[in-house]
């Protein structure tokens, strides 16, 4: 395998990802992650010098629209997903002290 | 007249013709899921009050003359991604288990509008990602030709729905061949239309640049028929096209004289099976007596989609799936320290092995340091394929060629090598990739008695031509049989 993932870089994509894995899923991943990394390093062997990235396959423009609401008020049915909900608002653990 | 067996625009026409009733259908194909699903799986959830309910409004609008199109009244299976008012959507997850939403995707309204009657959601790969329907946190669907093996996926449950007769037709997505695989490896029709002919509005994003919505079908006419439903110029779709030549069903023409059909020769190489290659080039054979312009040609470039569609996928998808946060709606776990832990427990208990991979390799393709060498470098290999395929169209109409190298694989066979299965994607994947349209049209069986798919690709809105190929195939077929 030419791509070592270090212990690191997972650590780093992990917080990045937010995704917490346990020490098996780690050593599966950083292996994981090696093999496709080699694979996808198929499309070095193309020269891409003069290439221009293509993120969309038809010439797009911002579509615009004028800022008016035209949906009704939703917040019962919205709120009837949360895992928790207190007096109308999504209830989070405490972000600061 | 056995309900179950009949195509949507046959059905459509009993019921308008009074020989039948949209509730005696409905009936008739929840009685057969009740009956069946339990060996197949098909479905995560089935609706049944809901699909009555429908029914008997839509015989009420049939009946009064409001609904008179070849749709009304015929029963429909949805995938799970598709956003439902009212009706658990999970994409087949665990982290939305509970996933009520609050409106209706687009592309589903469409159908309404057409007099649909929803029978429920298909079971499918968790958020789309796989290849067999193995990664459901709610069980593998079974194929209903042999259920020792695999539907194929990620529509695995829409595909094998039309194959048993637990539903008349189904919608599924495709992001890199999740509707013609499955499609093909259950003996049905699946098309995937020109990136941005369907609203994608109400779709649970996988990988935004590469999704569009399309339809599982019994035959060729159907498929014509509901993809001329489902297309529509959508404002909340930033992506969407305003199209005027949506009229799909007046391409149900026999005729492919002069049609210059291309046959990459890198679709015929190394890896593909060999019945899977004498069925499809017995297809092309066809078309050709019937007055296509056969060529073998090279495509090239062919080998470098697959590894250019994952690291873009898995991008977008790292991106779509932050969303999944323990917060607004969906799986929370029990316990936590603080919100950072909530988030990072939630998203790893909620999420299967598949999700969790290919959320790791998206988020590190685009981290800084990686993002140059493989996302933008997949973006500009992407730019290469796209030009390989325009320079293949300047010379034909449709190129041809199988949907996957092998039949419908074993259950439990394909997810211990992730890449493997992933190659199994090479056929299908370029298509998303340049965004254009493909259908699948069941073209013989194997000597298991797997069915083998013909794949069609047109250039960018040239659907008609593939479903005029396409149906011209059939027909010829149909008439041999």
């Amino acid at each position: 395998m030419a791509n070592v993932i270090s212990d690191e870089t997972i650590e780093y994509v992990g917080i990045l990802a937010k995704l917490e894995l346990s020490d098996k899923e780690k050593e599966q991943a950083k292996s994981d992650m090696g093999r496709m990394l080699d694979y996808i390093d198929k499309l070095g062997e193309l020269d891409t010098t003069d290439v221009e990235p293509m993120s969309h396959v038809f010439p797009v423009q911002n579509v615009f629209r004028e800022d008016v609401v035209t949906n009704g008020d939703d917040r019962e049915k919205l709120l009837s997903n949360a895992p928790q909900e207190k007096d109308g608002m999504f209830m989070v653990p405490r972000t600061f002290d | 007249m056995n309900i179950t067996d009949m195509t949507a625009v046959q059905l459509s026409a009993a019921i308008r013709a009074g020989e039948t009733t949209a509730v005696e259908a409905a009936e008739a194909v929840l009685a057969k899921i009740e009956e069946e699903d339990k060996k197949y799986n098909c479905y995560v959830t089935v609706d049944r009050e809901g699909a009555l309910a429908q029914a008997k409004k839509v015989q009420a609008q049939i009946e009064a003359g409001e609904l008179t199109g070849p749709l009304a009244g015929v029963p429909v299976a949805l995938k799970d991604n598709l956003c439902t008012e009212g009706l658990l959507t999970t994409c087949s997850s665990k982290i939305l288990h509970n996933f009520v939403p609050t409106y209706t995707a687009e592309a589903v309204k469409n159908l309404v509008r057409a007099g649909a009657v929803i029978l429920g959601k298909t079971n499918m790969d968790e958020f789309a990602m796989g290849s067999t329907t193995e990664t459901s946190a709610y069980g593998p669907t079974k194929n209903p030709r042999n259920t020792d093996h695999v539907p194929g996926g990620s529509s695995g449950g829409s595909a094998a729905a039309v194959a048993a007769g637990e539903c008349v037709y189904a919608i599924g997505s495709d992001t890199g061949g999740s509707i013609r695989q499955p499609a093909s490896y259950c003996g049905v029709v699946g098309m995937k239309p020109t990136y941005g002919t369907v609203s994608r509005y109400g779709l649970i994003a996988y990988g935004s640049s590469l999704d569009q919505i399309g339809p599982l079908a019994k035959d060729v006419t159907d498929c014509a028929t509901v993809l001329e439903a489902l297309a529509s110029h959508d404002r909340k779709d930033s992506t969407s096209i305003a199209r005027d030549d949506t009229n799909f069903t007046a391409a149900l023409t026999e005729d492919v004289k002069g049609l210059r059909i291309g046959i990459p020769n890198d679709y015929l190489g190394e890896g593909l099976d060999d019945e899977v290659k004498e069925a499809v080039l017995q297809a092309a054979k066809v078309l050709e007596e019937k007055g296509a312009v056969v060529e073998r040609f090279d495509l090239s470039l062919v080998e470098y989609a697959i590894p250019a569609y994952y690291t873009i996928a898995a991008a977008e998808a790292s991106s779509n799936l932050e969303r999944f946060d323990g917060i607004k709606y969906g799986y929370r776990t029990e316990e936590y320290a603080g919100l950072h832990n909530m988030y990072k427990k939630s998203r790893s208990e909620g999420f299967g092995e598949e999700v969790k991979r290919r959320i790791m390799l998206g988020s590190f393709v685009l981290s800084s340091g990686y993002y140059d060498a493989y996302y933008l470098k997949a973006l500009k290999v992407k730019a290469l394929i796209k030009k390989a395929f325009d320079e293949a169209f300047a010379k034909y109409d449709i190129i041809l060629g199988p949907v996957a190298p092998t039949t419908a694989p074993k259950l439990g066979e394909s997810l211990a090598d992730p890449i493997r299965m992933y190659l199994g994607d090479i056929y299908t994947i370029a298509v998303n990739l340049a965004g254009l349209p493909g259908i699948s049209v069941p073209c013989g069986q194997d000597s298991k008695g797997l069915p083998v798919g013909l794949q069609l690709i047109g250039d960018c809105f040239q659907e008609k031509k593939l479903i005029r190929a396409a149906y011209s195939y059939e027909q010829e077929v149909c008439r041999h049989e």
